[in-house]
Order: structure tokens, then C-alpha cells, then sequence
């Protein structure tokens, strides 16, 4: 019972303390002036100003850049002010300055949460996604480190208290509160191909380089026609040239091959259907195709479409896997906590969640990602500096034929740096390769410089 | 100003409180001779004054009230008076379980005056009538020999006020436990724990033929049945389990034993079918933030207290134990740990084992079956009660409405407790006295192998 008790202590009780029920961090308030909130690089994100009167108001000097990851700390909390509530109102500052403190009935200064984020690359993933609505993750692969979080349409933090009422207005259409990136669900477009590939590959663990089939622009199965994007005509493609043309008719095939039992399972190892193991909050990714579904279904399914839906966290965190050896590191967004003077009070180091996929699964998929940017739909990326790789989708949605999500989702590595992963989305813009690929683009020169 | 006491006194409590429980244990060491024991005894009396005084200038500090103080001294008083009591009239009795027993009275005050200084004061009343009732338990433990012959009173009288407190008792939180006389609300069960232990001692102590464990068993059933119907199912369990361990320790048949556990697991099973408040609680302890608004509230605050307070907790007053539902009764661990801290609260569980090695102990010494089986029995009841109280608060085990012994607000349970402690103390006289009249035995005997070792030589030397 003592293990248990220090288990929980240990392991469990952040989960509990963090909890927005757990109105006791309020009262600590009166006594610790909140804490603040900078990035990797110690650009000041959040602080309390206190002005001559006592009365202290949260500031965010960086405004809307990290208005969803960041958060709020009034009318309710979100993002990192609401996880991190409890780390933002304790003091570990120097004894006898609190002793002073106390004494003179000055309020403590509170711990400072120092981010994983990158102020560049929010920055570059910020103006890069420009006004239109969708979401930009980046992190690195080989740790976890999220460096960057956008997600549109945004609002001014500063703000939030008086401007709330018109926020929540005409909140059904555009979610302006909802941080997309780790709680936004999107069909996953051909960007779900990697999925369907590594099923064929696990099914097929010699076999998928003999693959090979002729795609005459389209493919009909049980009265359901499915076309290739732009009514391409893609000849004859192996796995990997399918992968890099994105070949509908080629992955639908490929689809009514597979084992639907098996498929689902890989899709669960990858974290479908469960919840993903982040500190924030973040949505389940959703996929529901049954072993005795139709062909129809298991034709948009392979592709992408159908009843799929994920976050771009999620794919982020696929590609990342693929990218660090079939191994996926935690995501998190806290570094350290630090008081007052800049000492560490608390550290938190990068850790393994588990294994996605084998070694040599996740190596191939790497060839083909490769090749989607040599041969295929995500050529803008080819550089001196790095070397990218990933896959592009143009997600239908709604009723409208040609209504599509822009997607890329891919890494880059260069010699002296750590490679990093992103997943790009942008709602209703068209195809990933005209808009998700530049939004990436941007990312990994700035990076890379 | 006041932040800083109760910020160095949360430490200081800590401190004083580790140390008081390392020589817990640390006076069992077979090694230590008795000069030293007395030594270390001494100082845990040191070490609890010290606590004690120290959380009342804290209390002190943030109420600003002189009644504060008036209180302490007025506990200090009693403490000395149960200290003094076994000093000079039980001498034999064990030191360790009278400071362990003036210990978790301490924290109890201490817990409770900063919770309800009405309750607290309530608390303390009864810990008064409680020390009456203790300085005669021992006595009569001692002097009274026919207790292994009444059986079936123990079983009627226990059976019967359950039953009545089914018919006619006060419901709350979905259980009948209780009855009101006025402003005091009487609760049966918390007695009965001890009569029923009697009541198995005497009939295993008699025989322990098929026969016997038949009509000890039938009786036993009884006894869990009406407080399943009455929906105690936390007193159910201890009566049952404490039934199972004290048939098996008598007869040694491990078949009992299986028989027994298969027997609860599968009524177990049927009160989850069954009563809505199980599956209720079950629900509440697999996953309680899903239902937090409603079944799931109160383990959740718990939690919440429990997991803000940390290691060193929050200070006395520095948290919101108020915000827990009961936190005076069942979830007083909670309390505890959120403003006294966690090893504080690690310190609490280990203090109420040292009290369960001791029941054992005794246990273990004592010669005389029907004692044994006594103290094996309250030793279980006491032990398995305070694992169900915090196995529940913290989540360990879905939560049973059980009180935490000594500590809980709880007139009914804090008599009780005293009186099994007063048992306890009066098997340490008995088993003294059973050491003396050994060693008169065993000089007697020595005397006469002796002379037949004597004798012997003698006879060898002729021959
Ligand atoms: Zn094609």
C-alpha cells in the first residue's frame, strides 16, 4: 500500500493536480505571483505584470503566434497555462528571498516554465500558414521536443477577457478556441497511404518489391469507380513509384488485397483508436473500417478517405517514428521548470513511448517518403541544405467533389543538426502539394539555415 | 510572518514524526537490551510532545484564538493521564502500543481541530470517557476467567443489536450504521467487531471439531448477512475476513481457508450484481475523473488533495482538505496527507502497522489459545480496517466507508478502538503473568532434574 501510495505520488498525481476541479491551485495564488512561460530560446511568451496597485495582469508578448499552445489563464485555462497551473504557482526561489518576501507580505515570484518551442520555427510556421484556417506541428523525431504549434484561426490571448463574447459569437464555424493541431480531426487523405503501405509491407515482408500494378487512371470494384487525383494516368508502378505518384487506383488495389483484421491492427499499433500519450490535451484518432466491410469502403479507406480521421499531431508522431528507427519518443512541450533565478527545479527528459513498427518497416517507408520528394508530388523540397522526405494529401471533404484539406506530412535531416518532423494541414485549400509543401518548405529552410 | 511557521513547523512535523516512527521499529531490534528500549520509549514521548505543541502553535498562529492553547493543554493533560495510567497500574502492559495508541490520538486532535474545533472538542470528549473505559479493560481481561464460556451470549447479543440497527437504524450514505439518542448517534457494529471476536475465540477454544467450525460458521454467516443487508458491506468484510483468518490460525486447514476465500469472491461478485452503491463505488474507483460530477466527486478530491499536498504537504491550514466530503471521517488520510504531507501520511501507515505487529506479537507469545485467538482476531480486525480505509482514499481499492482507528471523528469507532487496544494491553499483563508462573515452573523443574542429575551420579559412582 505504501508503493501504491508512493506510485501515485511519484507517476499519477499530476494528472490529478492539473485537474481544472482541483480549485486548491487557486488559492495559491494569493500568495505566488504566476510564473512565466519563455521558449527554447527565451523569447518571453506569457508573464504577470503587477502595476502599482497590486493588481497583476497576465501578458503575452508574442500575442497570437502561440495563442493555442500557450493558452490562457482567465475565463477557464488552456493550453500550457491550464497543464501547467501548478508548476506556474509554486516558488522555489531563493529561501531567504521568500523569507523576506513573507515577512514584508510580498507575494512570491512563481516558477518559470521553459518550453521546447522554437521561436523561429512558430514564427515561420505562423506567417507561413498565413490567414487561412489549419494547423502546422513540428518536432524532433529523436526526442520528442515539440518545436512548434500553430493552429488557425487564432486570437489575441491579451485580450481574451474582453474579447470573449465575440470569440465564442461565431465560435460553430470556425473554432477559433480549438488548438487544431493536437485536437482538430481531419480525414488524412493519401497522407494515410504510409498506413496502407506498411500493412501491404507486413503482409508481404519480401514480396512488396515484386508489386506491380497498371494504372490506367482509375479503378472500379463492386460498382465504385475511384479516379486517380487529376485523372492522371500513371502507367505501370511498383509500391515505391506508387507511393511517390500518389496513386489512387494503385493503393485502392492494394487495399482489396489486404487482410482487414490485420490491418486494423496496425492501424491500432500506430495509435489509432487510442488516446495519444501527451500531457495536453489532444483527440483520439479514428479509424473504424471492420473486417467485413464492402469494397467500396475498403477502397476509400486505403486512400485515405472514407470514415478516417486524424489529428495532425498524430500524423506527425507516424512520421517521426518512421523517421527515428519505427520508434516513437513522447511528445512534450516542457523542458524544465526554473525559479526565479534561472536554477532548475525540475527537468524533464525525453522518453520512449514504444516501438511503432519494426527497423526495416520503417526504413522502407523512409525509401518511398524519399521518393515522393526525388520523383514525386512534394519535388519543392529537394535541397542543398537537407534532405527531405514525406507525402503530400489532398483530403476530400463535404459533398462538393474537389473540396479538399491540403496536407504534407514528412522530415528533413542535414549533417550537425537534428532532424525534425511536421505535419501541415490547411482546411479547404486545394491540393497538399500547391499548399502543404511551400508551408513545409518554409519550415525546413528556416531550420536549415 | 505566519506563512513561515507553518512552512518550517510542516518540516519540523516531519521530521519529528519520521523519527518517532524509525524507533517504532527500531526498539523491536532483538539486539537492544531493555535500558535502551526504556531510552528510545522515552524519547517517542519526547518526539510526540514535540509534534503535538508544535501543530498547536500553528493552529495557534493562524486562529489568533487563546482556546487554542487552553486546548492543548488540556490534551497534553490526558495524554499524561494514560501515560501515568499504564506506568504505575498496568506496568506489564507494552509501552510501545500505549505510545503508538497517544500518538494517532495526537494526530487525530491535530487533524480535527484544524478541520472542526467543535468536532474536535467532541473528539476529545470521548477520548475521555475512552481512558475511563481503559483503565478498567486490562483489569478485568486479567481477573475475569469465565469470558471463554459464554459463546453463544457474545453471538446472540452481537446478532441481535445488528439486527435491530437493520430494523430501526439512521441511514446514511446508503448503509444503516447507526442510532440516534439525542445528540449522540450510537454505532453498534464498531462494537459488536469485538464481541464477535470473543464470540469465534471462545467456540474455536473449546473444540475445533467438524461439528464446532459447522455451528461457528452458521453463527459467523449470520453476523456478515445482517450487515450486508443493512449495506455495511465495509464492516461485512472485516467481520468475514477476520472470521477466515482466526478458523484457519485454529484448525491450520488451509481447505477452510480456499473454501473461504471462493465463499467471498463469489458474494463479492453478487453484491456488485446486486446493490447499486457497489457498482457505484467500483465505477468510481476504476476511473474517477470520468465521473467526477457525481459517484466519482469525492475519491477525486481526494486524490486532488492528496497528489497537490505531495511530499511535504501544504502546511497546516495551507490547504482545502474541507473540500473533501468527509475528510473528518473516512477520508481523513486525505486530510493528512494534503497538509502534513505525504511522508507524513507513509509515516501514519507504517505507525498503525507497528501497532499491528504488536496484536501479532502478542499474539504470537501469548500460550493460552483463547487469548491468542484474541488477539489474532482484533489484531485482524484492526489491521484489515485501517487497509480498507486507505487502500480506499487512495484509490488502492474502491473506497468502503470505513474509519480510519484512533484517528476518524467517530465517537462509536474511537471507543471501540480504545477497548481493543485495552484488550491488547491486558493479553501483554496476562502473558507476563504467564512468564512468571514459568519461571516458578521452570525453577522448580531445574531443581528436580537437578537432584535426579545427582542422583544419577551417585548411582554411576557406586557402580
Ligand atoms: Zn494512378
Amino acid at each position: 500500500m505504501i508503493a501504491y501510495f508512493t506510485y501515485f505520488q511519484v507517476a499519477r498525481s499530476e494528472q490529478f493536480i492539473n485537474n481544472p476541479y482541483n480549485t486548491r491551485l487557486d488559492s495559491f495564488a494569493k500568495r505566488i505571483i504566476r510564473g512565466d512561460i519563455v521558449s527554447d530560446d527565451g523569447t518571453l511568451l506569457a508573464t504577470t505584470k503587477t502595476d502599482a496597485d497590486g493588481n497583476e495582469t497576465r501578458e503575452y508578448p508574442q500575442g497570437k503566434k502561440y495563442a493555442h499552445v500557450v493558452g490562457y489563464a482567465e475565463n477557464g485555462k488552456a493550453g500550457l497555462e491550464s497543464s501547467y497551473n501548478f508548476q506556474l504557482l509554486r516558488s522555489h526561489s531563493f529561501i531567504l528571498e521568500r523569507v523576506v518576501n513573507e515577512i514584508e507580505g510580498k507575494k512570491n515570484q512563481g516558477d518559470t516554465l521553459v518550453t521546447t518551442l522554437n521561436n523561429d520555427l512558430q514564427q515561420a510556421a505562423y506567417e507561413a500558414l498565413g490567414d487561412r484556417k489549419g494547423a502546422v506541428v513540428v518536432l524532433e523525431p529523436n526526442s520528442g521536443k515539440i518545436l512548434a504549434m500553430v493552429s488557425k484561426p487564432d486570437f489575441d490571448p491579451n485580450t481574451i477577457v474582453s474579447n470573449w463574447d465575440a470569440i465564442l459569437a461565431n465560435d460553430d464555424q470556425n473554432s477559433v478556441l480549438l488548438n487544431r493541431a493536437s485536437q482538430g480531426l481531419y480525414p488524412p487523405g493519401s497522407t494515410f497511404k504510409l498506413v496502407t503501405a506498411l500493412e501491404y509491407i507486413r503482409e508481404h515482408p519480401k514480396a512488396y518489391k515484386n508489386y506491380s500494378y497498371e494504372c490506367s487512371g482509375s479503378i472500379t470494384a463492386d460498382n465504385y469507380t475511384l479516379h486517380c487525383f487529376g485523372n492522371s494516368v500513371h502507367g505501370e508502378v511498383d509500391l515505391k513509384k506508387s507511393m511517390a505518384k500518389s496513386c489512387n487506383s494503385s493503393f485502392a488495389n492494394i487495399g482489396l488485397s489486404l487482410d482487414l483484421k490485420s490491418y486494423l491492427d496496425t492501424c491500432e499499433d500506430l495509435l489509432f483508436n487510442k488516446s495519444l500519450p501527451t500531457e495536453f490535451a489532444s483527440s483520439k484518432s479514428r479509424f473504424s473500417l471492420q473486417p467485413d466491410a464492402g469494397d467500396s469502403a475498403v477502397m476509400a479507406t486505403a486512400i485515405g478517405q472514407g470514415e478516417t480521421l486524424v489529428s495532425p499531431l498524430h500524423m506527425a508522431l507516424i512520421v517521426s517514428a518512421i523517421q527515428n528507427d519505427g520508434v516513437l519518443m513522447k511528445p512534450y512541450l516542457v523542458q524544465r521548470v526554473e525559479n526565479s533565478d534561472g536554477n532548475e527545479v525540475e527537468c524533464y527528459e525525453p522518453s520512449a513511448y514504444g516501438r511503432l513498427m519494426t527497423e526495416s518497416e520503417a526504413k522502407v517507408l523512409r525509401g518511398m517518403m524519399k521518393a515522393v520528394v526525388t520523383e514525386g508530388t512534394a519535388s519543392a523540397l529537394a535541397s542543398e541544405k537537407y534532405t527531405a522526405a514525406g507525402k503530400t494529401g489532398s483530403a476530400e471533404f463535404g459533398t462538393n467533389k474537389g473540396d479538399s484539406h491540403a496536407w504534407f506530412v514528412g522530415y528533413a535531416s542535414a549533417k550537425g543538426s537534428s532532424p525534425i518532423a511536421i505535419a501541415v494541414i490547411v482546411e479547404g485549400a486545394g491540393s497538399g502539394s500547391s499548399v502543404g509543401v511551400p508551408i513545409a518548405k518554409t519550415v525546413f529552410d528556416t531550420y536549415f539555415k | 510572518m505566519v506563512t513561515i511557521i507553518t512552512e518550517v513547523s510542516k518540516y519540523l512535523m516531519m521530521i519529528l514524526f519520521a523519527c518517532y516512527t524509525y524507533e517504532c521499529f527500531s526498539v523491536l531490534q532483538k539486539s537492544s537490551s531493555p535500558d535502551r528500549q526504556k531510552h528510545i520509549l522515552r524519547r517517542q514521548q519526547c518526539f510526540m510532545f514535540l509534534i503535538h505543541l508544535d501543530a498547536y502553535l500553528v493552529i495557534f498562529a493562524v486562529k489568533q484564538e487563546l482556546q487554542v492553547l487552553a486546548f492543548f493543554v488540556v490534551q497534553e493533560l490526558l495524554i499524561w493521564a494514560i501515560q501515568l495510567i499504564y506506568r504505575f497500574l498496568y506496568k506489564k502492559a507494552s509501552r510501545l502500543v500505549t505510545n503508538n495508541l497517544c500518538m494517532l490520538l495526537i494526530i487525530s486532535f491535530i487533524i480535527l481541530t484544524r478541520l472542526s474545533e467543535e468536532k474536535a472538542i467532541r473528539q476529545f470528549t470521548f477520548a475521555v470517557i475512552g481512558t475511563l473505559v481503559m483503565l478498567l479493560v486490562p483489569f478485568f481481561i486479567r481477573h475475569i476467567h469465565f469470558l471463554h464460556k459464554l459463546p453463544y451470549l457474545y453471538a446472540v447479543v452481537g446478532i441481535a443489536l445488528l439486527v435491530l440497527v437493520a430494523v430501526a437504524g439512521k441511514t446514511d450514505y446508503g448503509a444503516k450504521l447507526s442510532f440516534t439518542f439525542g445528540s449522540v448517534s450510537l454505532q453498534p457494529s464498531e462494537f459488536i467487531k469485538i464481541l464477535f471476536v470473543f464470540f469465534v475465540a471462545a467456540m474455536f477454544y473449546h473444540a475445533i471439531d467438524f461439528r464446532q467450525v459447522v455451528i461457528t460458521t452458521v453463527l459467523a454467516a449470520a453476523h456478515v448477512l445482517v450487515l450486508v443487508i443493512s449495506k455495511d458491506l465495509g464492516s461485512a468484510s472485516i467481520f468475514f475476513i477476520t472470521y477466515l483468518v482466526m478458523l484457519y490460525v485454529a484448525t491450520k486447514n488451509p481447505g477452510y481457508l480456499g473454501l473461504g476465500a471462493a465463499a467471498g469472491s463469489l458474494a463479492a461478485v453478487i453484491a456488485y450484481k446486486l446493490f447499486s452503491h457497489v457498482k457505484v463505488r467500483v465505477v468510481a474507483w476504476k476511473d474517477p475523473l470520468s465521473v467526477i460530477d457525481n459517484q466519482g466527486y469525492q475519491i477525486c478530491q481526494s486524490l486532488f488533495a492528496i497528489g497537490t499536498g505531495g511530499w511535504f504537504g501544504l502546511g497546516l491550514f495551507g490547504g482545502m482538505p474541507d473540500k473533501i466530503p468527509v475528510a473528518d471521517e473516512d477520508f481523513v488520510f486525505a486530510a493528512i496527507s494534503e497538509e502534513l504531507g505525504g511522508v507524513f501520511a507513509i509515516c501514519v501507515i507504517l505507525v498503525c502497522a507497528s501497532c499491528y505487529l504488536m496484536f501479532l506479537n502478542i499474539a504470537m507469545q501469548i500460550h493460552n489459545q483463547f487469548y491468542k485467538l484474541i488477539a489474532l482476531g482484533l489484531g485482524t480486525v484492526y489491521g484489515f480496517q485501517v487497509f480498507l480505509t486507505i487502500g480506499g482514499v487512495i484509490k488502492f481499492i474502491p473506497s468502503t466507508g470505513v474509519t480510519l482507528p484512533l484517528v476518524s471523528y467517530g465517537g462509536s469507532s474511537l471507543l471501540s478502538t480504545l477497548i481493543i487496544f485495552a484488550v491488547i494491553q491486558g493479553l501483554y499483563i496476562i502473558r507476563e503473568d504467564e512468564v512468571s508462573d514459568e519461571k516458578k515452573n521452570n525453577r522448580k523443574g531445574s531443581r528436580r532434574r537437578k537432584r535426579a542429575a545427582a542422583d544419577h551420579r551417585q548411582e554411576n559412582a557406586k557402580a
